[in-house]
């Protein structure tokens, strides 16, 4: 798809030391605390050096944990039970339905339960690769070291993984990977991992060790003398701004895929907890890695809420194709000839044909509808956008039952979204936006640039690089939240607990004025706008701009076109309701909020980096081929950016990533 | 398609509630349920009208935060969850009502949006396997038998909507309930808490107000997960064998 010529997008004038006219550097980030020496070593090094907290100074300790899906429902029981006093909060009714509930696919280890040549060395080796290079090394090995005690963790809770006739865990192969490293509880792992965690977290709630605020929202983080003292929450029932402190906080409130508007994430999700930190200091790393999903179900029509993933184990089986012609693309596909098919992965990919990772399936697909060969319905202004995944194959080898004992629920979950029942016409699918790799920095220890405030999971950025593979995600949130957290958490909490805070104080009282300002603007500016009308223009344009493919002047224009809707945003929206009750277009207000500012962020940080890589896919730097092109020259450091005031050009700071065990290679699925 | 609706609503939990009538031209069929309504309290907004509040989050049928009675059925006409009915189920012209799970134990919050903390209550009472974190077993220390896997895995696919207290006369939670005693209760590492997990589940469950079950079976028919019918044999089983610990 050729780019539309584009207005000359405005530059500022360029001050003294502005990039771009958008931001300025600031210095380097010198020390993200890893220790040195051996790799294998490292964490049980910093376990060691963690000063501890014997257990009757515990009780003396608090810890607010915002957000209690994989990451923040784990390390809120585990840190009830080592004896804190923690207070958990979400948005959602009930700690279980946090957005982890989704995932479906499965979580790695490197158990190496299939002898096929698996290990935590090769766990660590695929993850940086597959991460493009631009995670870091330490977290990585980290990572794939803890993987195999989550497995265990989880099967003692009770969580009921796939098992083979002998009675032993089985495992699949996932996207990008030539190991059967995946656990998978059928396609409902993210669930039965969330539930074990939930349990676990309901039995501290009982032991009274946790208390747990259900359908409450973090709306501001409070700072005092520069460290995270405690948070603002709105109870969304009845309105009442509360204000909670603490020795220290955490925030794993997932991801913010959500600024697309269309994407795989519950609805609820967005940005607001760490946006609201970054606002007060935290630096945010690498906004703009997003993670597209090659196997989303296409979108419909323009009044569509949200996508959804058919989960990533369907390629193991099923192929994709595109006709080779324009002209038969809107043929019923079961009249298309094999000769007249361009099953193009395997093509171009022969070595990892359908399974390559999720980046190059995607953007293959896009490439495809670009040049015309997309299948399914017309999508206003941008032609077809679908490719097949066939079973016909499949159903042939293996018949039609194994096939669906394997995937029938996912085929059932797309007959009723689409009507189309997939054991006959193949199905289509579309890549969609699904998970964020960037988030609050964080050092080894998962502590933000602000003393005391740790983040978890999703909401930070560490770990994954500018790609993740399957798989990982929820590996990521586990460990950091049964196994990390609680352990590089000590260390800090040893040193509290701190100077007692009370609310007249004048970091607290500010806080709270600021909360109630934007709440009362909302519902006094009497626009002609709904939210959810911003909230669609928004993710159009980061979707257009700051999607699959980012080109110069796209982001250029998009900053523009943002720092306009922003402008009409806070003057022209319109929130019926009052304060005092649950109000969910209040809710969404200040989420949409955020999620502009966000949004300018990631599109200048997607513009700053020139290269491409992962989920960042620049059009300016590609090899001949048409496969992105890295620069690690240049770029091989993470973006951590600092905010510098309301309407001040934010500040870039560069944590330079040194790879000591790992050759840094061009990525190669050919 | 054009719809009629009539709506429950509610501005608080104080408040008595009215059922409302309202209007959706240009329905299509691929719309899910809650994007109709989506597309209704638009239409509210710019009326300058309060929109109408109901629950819902994955929107993909397995978080268990969304649901409503529609025509009298929990979640609708088709076995799945709100999120995931779509409006092909309906016919151009066709009048729904739309009210939120009715049960004493769910009070309504405002509108369409109930309260089933008393979900979460339950399992603090003992829906759960005491395992700290750390120090886990190897997990191949403990084979467990394919069969018993399979129908922990089916009782544990239970998503919490609260659909099968909505369906029964009594609200009742016995399906709910059956479904953790049987996940737990199938595995080896359930069972040191097996007979107290299940005692102290049934007495929360009464305590908070829910009814007793008098084998009626609407709660299975009506849930979104198919969570059989005989979890709550198994959970009688489970009781009755506890009492006599
Ligand atoms: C459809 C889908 C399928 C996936 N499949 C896989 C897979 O197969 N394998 C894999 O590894 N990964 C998968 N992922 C990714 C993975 O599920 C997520 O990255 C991961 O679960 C995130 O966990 P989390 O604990 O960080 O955050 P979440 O589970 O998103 O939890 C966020 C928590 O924060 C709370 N919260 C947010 N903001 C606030 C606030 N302001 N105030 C109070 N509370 C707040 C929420 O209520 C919630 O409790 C999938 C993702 C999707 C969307
Ligand atoms: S048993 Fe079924 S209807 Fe009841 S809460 Fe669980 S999933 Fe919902
Ligand atoms: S919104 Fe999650 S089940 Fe319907």
């Amino acid at each position: 798809m050729s780019h539309t010529i584009y207005p000359e997008p405005a530059t500022r004038s360029e001050e003294e030391g502005m990039l771009h006219g958008l931001y300025r550097e600031g210095d380097p980030i010198s020390d993200a605390k890893a220790p040195a020496g051996p790799i294998q070593g490292r964490w049980s090094q910093r376990k060691f050096d963690a000063k501890l907290v014997n257990p009757a100074n515990r009780r003396k300790l608090s810890v607010i944990v915002v957000g209690t899906g994989l990451a923040g429902g784990a390390g809120a029981a585990t840190l009830g039970e080592a004896g804190y006093n923690v207070k958990a909060f979400c948005y959602n009714d009930s700690p279980r339905r946090a957005h982890s509930i989704a995932a479906q696919g499965g979580i790695n280890a490197a158990k190496n339960y299939k002898e096929d040549g698996d290990s935590t060395y090769r766990l660590f080796y695929d993850t940086v690769k597959g991460g493009d290079y631009r995670s870091r090394e330490s977290n990585v090995y980290r990572l794939a070291e803890v993987s195999a005690t989550i497995i265990d963790q989880c099967v003692a809770q009770g969580v009921p993984f796939a098992r083979e006739y002998g009675g032993l865990l089985d495992n699949r192969s996932f996207g990008g990977v030539q190991v059967s490293r995946t656990f998978y509880a059928r396609g409902q792992t993210g669930q039965q991992l969330l539930i074990g965690a939930y349990q676990a977290l309901e039995r501290q709630i009982a032991a009274g060790t946790v208390e747990m605020f259900t359908r409450h929202e973090m709306v501001e983080l409070i700072v005092v003398d520069g460290r995270a003292r405690g948070i603002i929450a709105r109870d969304m029932v009845t309105g009442e701004i509360e204000t909670h402190l603490a020795d220290a906080v955490v925030l794993a409130s997932g991801g913010y895929g959500n600024v697309f508007f269309l994407s795989t994430n519950a609805m609820g999700c967005n940005v607001t907890a760490t946006w609201r930190a970054h606002r007060k200091g935290a630096y945010f790393g690498n906004p703009c890695y997003t993670q597209i999903h090659p196997t989303c179900i296409p979108v419909h029509g323009d009044k569509q809420s949200k996508l959804t993933l058919m989960s990533e184990s369907l390629r193991n089986d099923g192929r994709i194709w595109v006709p080779k012609r324009k002209e038969d693309c809107d043929k019923d596909p079961r009249q298309i000839p094999e000769e007249d098919r361009d099953y193009y992965l395997e093509r171009i990919y022969p070595s990892f044909g359908n399974l390559v990772p999720r980046d190059i399936a995607s953007r293959q697909a896009k490439n495809m509808c670009d040049e015309g060969r997309g299948v399914g319905p017309e999508v206003a202004g941008q032609g077809r956008r679908g490719v097949y995944l066939d079973f016909a194959e499949a159903i042939e080898r293996m018949g039609r039952d194994a096939v669906s004992a394997k995937y029938g629920n996912l085929f059932d979950m797309y007959e009723r979204i689409t009507g189309e029942n997939p054991y006959e016409v193949p199905m289509r699918i579309y890549p969609a936006v699904h998970y964020t790799m960037g988030g609050l920095w964080v050092d080894y220890d998962l502590e933000s640039t602000i003393p005391g405030l740790f983040v978890a999971g999703e909401a930070n950025f560490s770990d994954h690089g500018a790609n993740r593979l399957g798989a990982s995600a929820l590996m990521q949130g586990l460990s950091d939240g049964y196994f990390v957290l609680p352990n590089t958490i000590r260390d800090y909490l040893a040193s509290g607990p701190y100077p007692k805070v009370d609310e007249s104080h004048p970091a607290v009282v500010e806080a709270q004025e600021a909360v109630r300002r934007r709440i009362e603007h909302f519902l006094t500016c009497n626009g002609t706008r709904s939210v959810d009308s911003f909230h669609r223009e928004l993710g159009l344009l980061m979707w257009e701009y700051c999607g699959m493919e980012r080109t110069e002047e796209g982001l250029k224009y998009a900053i523009e076109k943002i720092r306009e809707l922003k402008k009409e945003f806070w003057s022209n929206v319109r929130v019926l309701g009052g304060a005092e009750e649950l109000n969910q277009s209040l809710e969404r207000a200040g989420r949409v909020a955020d999620l502009i500012e966000l949004g300018e962020l990631m599109c200048i940080d997607a513009l700053h980096r020139r290269e491409s890589c992962g989920g960042h896919f620049r059009a300016e730097s590609q090899t001949e081929e048409g496969e992105a092109l890295r620069d690690d020259e240049d770029f091989a450091y993470v973006a951590a950016w600092e905010w510098a005031g309301e309407n001040e050009p934010p500040v870039l700071h560069k944590e330079d990533l040194v790879y000591e065990f790992v050759e840094m290679k061009q990525r190669s699925y050919k | 398609m054009r719809i009629t609706l009539k709506i429950w609503r509610q501005a608080g939990p104080k408040d008595s509630g009215r059922v409302a009538t309202y209007q959706v031209d240009d329905v299509s069929e691929d719309m899910s349920f809650l994007e109709m309504l989506d597309v209704l309290n638009e239409d509210l907004n710019d009326k300058g009208e309060e929109p109408i509040a109901f629950d819902s989050d994955c929107r993909e049928g397995i978080c268990g935060q969304c649901g409503v009675v529609i025509n009298g059925q929990p979640h609708g006409p088709e076995v799945t969850t709100t999120c995931q009915l779509h409006m092909r189920s309906f016919k151009d012209g066709d009048t729904i009502t739309v009210e939120p799970w009715r049960a004493s134990a769910f009070p309504v919050i405002k509108d369409l949006v109930v309260d089933r903390g008393a979900f979460d209550r339950i399992i603090q009472a003992g829906g759960f396997i005491s395992a700290n974190t750390g120090a886990a077993p190897e997990a191949h220390a403990v084979p467990v038998p394919k069969k018993k896997a399979d129908r922990a895995f089916e009782a544990a696919a239970c998503i919490g909507c609260g659909a099968c207290v909505a369906a029964c006369p009594n609200a009742a939670a016995m399906l709910f309930m059956g479904a953790k005693i049987t996940h737990l209760g199938e595995l080896p590492q359930g069972q040191p808490e097996r007979w107290n997990r299940v005692r102290a589940m049934v007495n929360q469950h009464d305590e908070e107000g829910f009814g007793g079950c008098t084998n009626i079976g609407a709660c299975s028919a009506a849930c979104p997960k198919e969570i059989p019918l005989d979890v709550i044999s198994t959970l009688n089983k489970d009781l009755f064998t506890s009492l006599r610990k």
